[in-house]
């Protein structure tokens, strides 16, 4: 019976030095017979990264964090003797860590080769396009509606109404774009779904294709994710030529084609309008809502725009059908929270739970605090336009719309802690300084109002007429507010107004 | 070979691609390692634009550059997870090491060093990455063994 290793090729792993313990690996099992490396993607437990997995006549257990000096140690066991090693796991779906997770749309993340179709297929993969290629469009629009989906970039838009407008807009042209632009700090879910579970990613899309009636689609991941470039360019090919993607998928009379492409280090280009802006080969301006990119978007045809996320829980939707999705999650915010576990973090990674967990419950039952050991002092949750959370909203449930009534926002999972050195007139300086940065320059009160509000804060942190230039800033986050064309103006002064609110005594 | 001839070629792999601008400039700085100013009036041709509408292209992406960088570039990430984990020391550390600033090259050719705001690695902030490779949880005894290594035209892993 083959014994196979698993050792991850995911990015964080990398960086952490999972080639070296796969190369260390390699020379150690040179010559053996019935043995297997298999590079698979991460699970997500990044604070355990290299994770090192060896399977033995249907038995997976876990080693991690493995260094290259361990590898020998954990060769050198019998399978009635791992048990005993510092660093063995047991199986890893049953570590507590994972034990306390809901995973759906990570179900399968880390526990194959990526790229491997037909561990994708032993898994249910492509169930749910081979379903949806034989229902009338309607029906696939409608199961998607009933799920109560909503957009996972962070603006939470219902999935199924975007879906049906781009369906039901006249035209034979239309398209699906993925925004695979993931550039909040603190985020790294779609990363890891396309590093590790890329057709699921490649099935969505192909979903929403048949769905609305796009035989184009666009992928637009942004160039810091080079190893994703690779997953995905590989397993479109072999998507390809496998009948999943081109004409006629699936055997059915569909038709559905998809290319990547590359951003170029813009963060403005993950706001949807820049990003297609950007896939036209224009500079990444914001447009102008509206028209929608449901009834004029890329190329000025009806588009539907999706994160990473919400086209690839569409998979399971349409294989495990609406209600199954619908029963997760509580009031509006249905189906599973993924958060990821960042900055000063003692246990970081992805966490896929229900919904209406609270962020206490996060950091302390998964994080574990923070790694400094030092006390945790803000969290900052949503991204760099996300409100830094004190320790009097910390139980707050997870979700929505409970987010948004204590002056913050979910956005797309990114939850940064910081322990007590913090310094948060400085994280709020660098909150407009990143808006003045990143802005495409379109609006004035994001272009010039960034500019203005580094200025201010500088002039508050020098202590010069602290007073009067706090009520300037608020002026000015108004003005931003009220009047930036899109979402990097509109809500730069979250975490800008969040630092004086719940720290003023950093600003004195 | 010749640099016209791969000019002409790229020109010709991107000419009608839909929305091609972007994939041609990117191809372009893949195989010249920056775009040349001079290839701006061809490509405009190309793509039906005018000279003015690539250089504002060329001029909005971080990525894309009209000089030749240096033989690495060091990206650090300047994002807040990073910043959470001690990355605004490493940011001071390696333009104080290098003693260049950000979007800046050393005078030795060998280092270009730029801020980059967020790798994906957050988890295990902070990082920084050289070519295709990113670091996890970097200190500056890290930093320094990477810049020495980088100076030194050792090739890394």
């Amino acid at each position: 019976m083959t014994t196979r290793y698993f050792i991850p090729r995911d990015t964080t792993a990398l960086a952490v030095g999972a080639q070296s313990v796969a190369d260390a690996l390699s020379q150690a099992l040179q010559g053996q017979e019935d043995v297997t490396i298999v590079r698979n993607g991460s699970r997500g437990a990044f604070w355990l990264e290299p994770l090192l997995e060896i399977e033995r006549n249907g038995q997976r257990v876990g080693f991690g964090p493995v260094s290259v000096a361990d590898v020998p140690t954990i060769l050198a066991l019998g399978p009635s003797d791992q048990a005993g090693h510092p660093l063995y796991l047991g199986p890893v779906e049953a570590h507590p860590w994972f034990a306390g997770q809901q995973r759906l749309t990570f179900a399968r993340a880390g526990l194959d080769d990526p790229l491997c179709l037909e561990a994708y297929l032993a898994r249910h993969g492509f169930d749910g396009l081979e379903h949806a290629v034989h229902l009338p469009q309607a029906d696939i629009v409608d199961e998607i509606t009933r799920s109560g989906l909503r957009g996972r970039g962070g603006a939470a838009f219902p999935a199924g109404i975007k879906w049906r407008t781009v369906m039901e807009a006249a035209g034979d042209e239309k398209y699906v774009v993925c925004n695979a632009d993931e550039g909040d700090s603190g985020t790294f879910a779609d990363r890891l779904l396309m590093e590790a579970d890329p057709y699921q990613l490649i099935e969505g899309m192909a979903i929403a294709g048949v769905a609305v009636g796009a035989r184009q689609g666009y992928i637009y991941l942004r160039s810091e994710y080079p190893h994703a470039w690779d997953v995905l360019h590989k397993a479109i090919a072999k998507a390809e030529a496998a009948g999943y993607l081109g004409e006629g998928i699936c055997d059915s009379n569909k038709h559905f084609h998809l290319e990547l492409r590359l951003g170029a280090g813009a963060y403005i280009c993950g706001e949807e309008t820049a990003l297609l802006e950007s896939l036209e080969g224009r500079r990444g301006m914001v447009r102008a809502k509206p028209p929608l990119p449901a009834h004029q978007g890329l190329f000025g045809k009806p588009t539907v725009v999706n994160n990473v996320l919400t086209l690839a829980a569409t998979s399971s939707i349409m294989a495990d059908g609406a209600e199954a999705y619908a029963a997760l999650g509580a009031a509006r915010s249905l189906g599973t929270l993924t958060v990821q576990l960042a900055g000063n973090i003692r246990r970081g990674g992805l966490v896929e739970v229900p919904y209406g967990m609270s962020l206490r419950e996060l950091i302390e039952q998964f994080g574990g605090g923070t790694r400094s050991g030092r006390p945790v002092r803000a969290i900052q949750v949503g991204g760099p336009l996300g409100a830094y959370l004190p320790e009097s909203l910390w139980d707050t449930p997870l979700d929505y719309e409970a987010m948004a009534a204590v002056g913050g926002m979910l956005g797309h999972g990114g939850v940064v802690v910081f322990d007590d050195t913090v310094d948060m007139a400085e994280q709020a300086r660098f909150a407009m300084a990143f808006c003045a940065q990143e802005s495409c320059g379109k609006c004035t009160p994001c272009r010039v109002g960034s500019v203005r509000g580094v200025e201010v804060i500088d002039r508050i942190i020098a202590r010069e007429e602290p007073e009067q230039n706090i009520d300037l800033l608020h002026d000015l986050c108004d003005t931003m507010e009220a009047a930036s064309l899109c979402a990097m103006g509109g809500l730069t002064p979250h975490p800008v107004r969040s630092a004086l609110r719940h720290f003023p005594q950093d600003f004195n | 070979m010749d640099p016209q001839r791969l000019l002409a070629q790229l020109l010709c792999q991107y000419e009608g691609m839909p929305g091609g601008l972007l994939p041609l400039l990117q191809a372009i700085q893949e195989d010249f390692g920056f775009i040349p100013r001079e290839s701006v009036p061809a490509i405009a041709q190309v793509m039906n634009l005018s000279a003015a509408e690539v250089h504002g292209v060329i001029s909005f992406y971080h990525d894309l550059r009209t000089e030749e960088a240096g033989r690495h570039t060091l990206q650090i990430c300047c994002a807040e997870s990073c910043q959470a984990a001690g990355g605004r020391a490493l940011e001071a550390r390696a333009q104080e090491v290098l003693g260049i600033g950000f979007g800046e090259t050393t005078g030795d050719g060998a280092v270009t060093l730029e801020a980059v705001y967020c790798l994906g690695n957050c988890a295990c902030s902070p990082s920084l990455r050289i070519g295709n490779n990113t670091w996890a949880r970097v200190d500056t005894a890290l930093l320094d063994s990477l810049i020495a290594q980088l100076r030194s035209a050792e090739v890394l892993s």
